[in-house]
């Protein structure tokens, strides 16, 4: 079963990375939730083992190789939300769907303040709002897509 | 979900040591990664590998609106392509009009300059290439072009299109090379104002129809409607060529420096295909190298330093005279593309170059640049 979750884990990292990197019109770019995140929070919360800190910060890795500026960024930023997850993966999973976005909404703030912060050391300071809106559609998007990613599981047992 | 719960018994901490451990080591293993990438400049060779490895993908995701765009040329009418025909042969017949011009002007510029033969064109070497990605956000202005080191393509080489500057190469894969545009907002291109000689920066508003000139002060004299074109210093660009005209000036009796708008006159939005271009080093146009730490970028990541280094090969005859110090690019060689060009490109006029679809480009774009 390990093995099972696991590649549905990688089936599913690789289908949020072609999300994430898929060319989209400007005002939808701008919404896009950061669907690789969203992706490594369930997986750390609902298969803590499956991948574990690893996938976070290999995701982040990936992430960096796509659109970060320097590269490590991405991956810090995931590494910590992962490990956040992880550890809090009993309380975060029996919540009920609409606490838990409550949460992932804090998660993704977390994860854009670490990755604000890592800018302006690094020189590439971006001041404008709009960084801010995927955390919210992050939120908003996060039933629906705790949904689909748990789909199968219940076939499976 | 419940099928992951089964094993919630076991204690987490597993063989690699519990999760705050990993996290720390992962953590460190983040900020060493970016120490080295940011100051080091060791992970080029990373860098290189990884932009191999995430080609194929962004080539696949890409690949559904390529098909499109394929499709809906394909179908095109025929009396859409008679017309495009017929509008494609008047541009090329008052490109040849202008070209004929600055042969010219250049004569008589290399007269002037007393040289004993014209000068020829500052660009030695062109090399069409296709957008895979556009990236056009607030944050980040960025292409992905389909060629790389294995074309020579080097880091900090131009890129333009028939109207003007669009970027620099920032990374260069073996296949590919991802573009930062002049738009972007880490992205700083200085410039001259045509009509005054005036010099000052234009920098990236994160949005592709302007740019800004946050540093000219509030008696400069500038209108709208002035001509920018690059200034040659930053060690990126040569000098002339028509980077964005001016939209808007604010003067404020407040304030001290001019509020001035520009919009670019590049079309990154509607181009498929841009252009690389090497330029004659020990040309009086080519990029002025730069002097230090003053980039053609901001501030902050000196692994986006510009490297003015390809065309290394054609300055060895009679380079001497116009750049005594040698900038430090041409000191350490980029590893691949200077033995590329130099070994694809013997010096030559771009005219008689062996690279055939370069040469209409190599004749027109320049004088565009230097009327």
């Amino acid at each position: 079963m390990s093995v099972d979750s696991r590649t549905r884990l990688l089936l599913s990292a690789v289908v949020a990375l072609i999300l994430t990197v898929l060319p989209l019109p400007r005002w939808l770019d701008v919404v896009r939730p950061a669907f690789l995140v969203l992706t490594v929070i369930y997986w750390s919360v609902n298969a803590p083992r499956a991948g574990g800190l690893a996938i976070g910060f290999f995701a982040g890795l990936m992430l960096d190789v796509f659109q970060g500026p320097v590269l490590g960024e991405h991956a810090l930023a995931l590494s910590l939300i992962t490990y956040i997850a992880v550890r809090e993966h009993q309380r975060i999973r029996s919540k009920p769907a609409i606490q838990q976005a409550m949460i992932v909404f804090a998660a993704l703030v977390v994860y854009e303040v670490v990755l604000f912060m890592i800018d302006g050391w690094t020189g590439h300071p971006v001041t404008s709002p709009v960084r801010w809106v995927h955390t919210l559609s992050g939120a908003l998007i996060w039933p629906p897509a705790a949904a689909i990613l748990s789909y199968g599981a219940g076939h499976r047992l | 979900m419940a099928a992951f719960g089964t094993g919630a018994g076991r204690p987490l901490s597993g063989r690699g040591g519990s999760p705050g451990f990993r996290f720390t080591l992962y953590a460190l293993l983040s900020v060493i990664l970016m120490y080295l990438d940011q100051r080091a400049h060791y992970l080029e060779q990373l860098r290189y590998v990884l932009q191999a490895a995430a080609y194929p993908l962004q080539l696949a995701v890409n690949s559904p609106p390529a098909a499109w765009r394929w499709l809906q040329e394909s179908f095109q009418t025929r009396e859409a392509l008679q017309a495009e025909n017929a509008r494609l042969r008047a541009s090329a017949r008052d490109l040849e009009l202008r070209a004929m011009r600055y042969e010219a002007l250049a004569r008589e510029n290399g007269e002037l300059r007393a040289l004993r033969e014209a000068l020829p064109p500052v660009a030695d070497r062109w090399l069409p290439a296709e957008i895979v990605t556009i990236q056009l956000s607030s944050l980040r202005q960025r292409l992905l072009l389909n060629r790389g080191a294995a074309n020579g393509v080097f880091k900090g080489q131009a890129v333009l299109d028939d109207k003007g500057l669009i970027g620099q190469t920032t990374h260069v894969g073996p296949w590919s090379a991802e573009v930062i545009l002049i738009t972007d907002p880490e992205h700083a291109v200085p410039v001259l104002v045509e009509r005054t000689g005036l010099r000052t920066i234009a920098v990236g508003a994160g949005d592709t129809t302007s740019l800004a000139l946050p540093y000219l002060p509030g008696n400069a004299d500038i209108k709208t409607g002035d001509l920018l074109v690059s200034s040659g210093l930053g060690g990126v660009f040569p000098e002339g060529y028509p980077v964005a005209r001016v939209t808007e000036v604010h003067r404020d009796a407040v304030q001290p420096l001019a509020q001035v708008r520009a919009a670019p006159l590049a079309h990154v939005d509607s181009d498929s295909e841009v252009m690389l271009v090497w330029f004659r080093a020990d040309h009086p146009a080519a990029p002025a190298p730069p002097a230090g730490a003053a980039g053609d970028l901001k501030s902050g990541n000196p692994a986006m330093q510009p490297q003015p280094a390809a065309p290394k090969g054609h300055a060895a005859p009679q380079a001497a005279p116009r750049e005594p110090a040698a900038p430090p690019a041409h000191a350490e060689p980029a590893p691949l593309p200077s033995q590329e060009t130099a070994a694809a490109q013997p010096p030559a006029l771009p005219a008689g170059a062996p690279t055939a679809q370069t040469a209409p480009a190599a004749a027109t774009v320049p004088a565009r640049g230097q009327p």
